[in-house]
């Protein structure tokens, strides 16, 4: 894989609610003007939000790369907080560490992570306790729904 | 499939923003207080019922491609919801019956649910 057509990073604060989804709000648009497909826009988007929800609950702070290339589209979650001890745990749906007011506003019913493998071609995550967690989707622009 | 305008009709609702897309169609609808949920297994162009008023329903709404919002059981939602659905263009409806009911009416109506609609993709 070359160079990206286009890239951009985004910084995301751990607990601020307020701008949650900002970040996914601004790749969707990205990508739409990007000419994207639309049904890879809404998975991409879809996956962006679940990740940038899961570094606002759980992190300090992270930052969210979209890469563009030609064939593809690359979403780069990276973040510095408490990291995931099973990560096999963790993928299973309905599994979450999420705190109630979380779960108040909506979120932390153990979907996330299994959410986001749905809707990327490709899905690598990468985890270490005290360290950070770091997860890596592809979704191709001609690949499967 | 129903309207806007129809749907506010059935639900006997006002409209809080989005006035001018009354007479878009709506293919289905979902219930859910769970963003999760709505994330995992929603269709776009859904018409979401919600009795959550946080900034992360019209969030949810946005990256979901999702149609419209009613907010059941009178509740108003908070105002940065409502900067943020009239800046990403999405109607937000407010009715004062409750979510079994709200949902009930519609789907007499004919407004299916997500898993029993055909998968439409629009431009």
């Amino acid at each position: 894989m070359g160079e990206p057509v286009l890239s951009v990073v985004f910084e995301l604060i751990g607990g601020d609610f307020s701008l949650a989804g900002d970040a996914s709000s601004r790749v969707k648009r990205i990508l739409q003007q990007a000419g994207i497909p639309a049904p890879v826009v809404r998975r991409a988007a879809i996956a962006a939000y679940e990740a940038e929800m899961n570094v606002i609950i759980h992190a300090d702070g992270g930052t969210m790369r979209l890469e563009i290339h030609p064939d593809e589209t690359r979403l780069t979650v990276a973040d510095q907080g408490p990291g995931i001890a099973d990560v096999g745990q963790a993928m299973q749906e309905g599994y979450s560490t999420a705190p109630d007011y979380v779960r108040e506003m909506g979120f932390g019913a153990g979907m996330g992570l299994p959410n986001m493998r749905k809707c990327a071609d490709r899905f690598d995550i990468v985890s270490a306790v005290g360290e950070g967690t770091r997860i890596e989707m592809v979704f191709r622009h001609n690949g499967p729904a | 499939m129903l309207t806007l305008a129809e749907v506010c009709e059935v639900l006997d609702a006002s409209v809080l923003t989005g006035e001018t897309s009354l007479q878009m169609t709506v293919y289905t609808a979902c219930g859910a207080d769970l963003m999760s949920d709505v994330l995992a297994f929603t269709k776009e162009r859904t018409l979401l019922l919600t009795g959550l008023t946080n900034l992360q329903v019209i969030r949810t709404a946005d990256v979901s491609d999702l149609s419209a919002i009613v907010f059941v059981r009178g509740k108003v939602p908070q105002s940065d919801l409502i900067e943020v659905a009239r800046e990403r263009k999405i109607p937000l409806l407010l009715t004062r019956y409750p979510m079994y009911e709200a949902c009930g009416l519609l789907y007499q109506k004919g407004l299916k649910g997500c898993s029993s609609a055909p998968v439409m993709h629009h431009g």
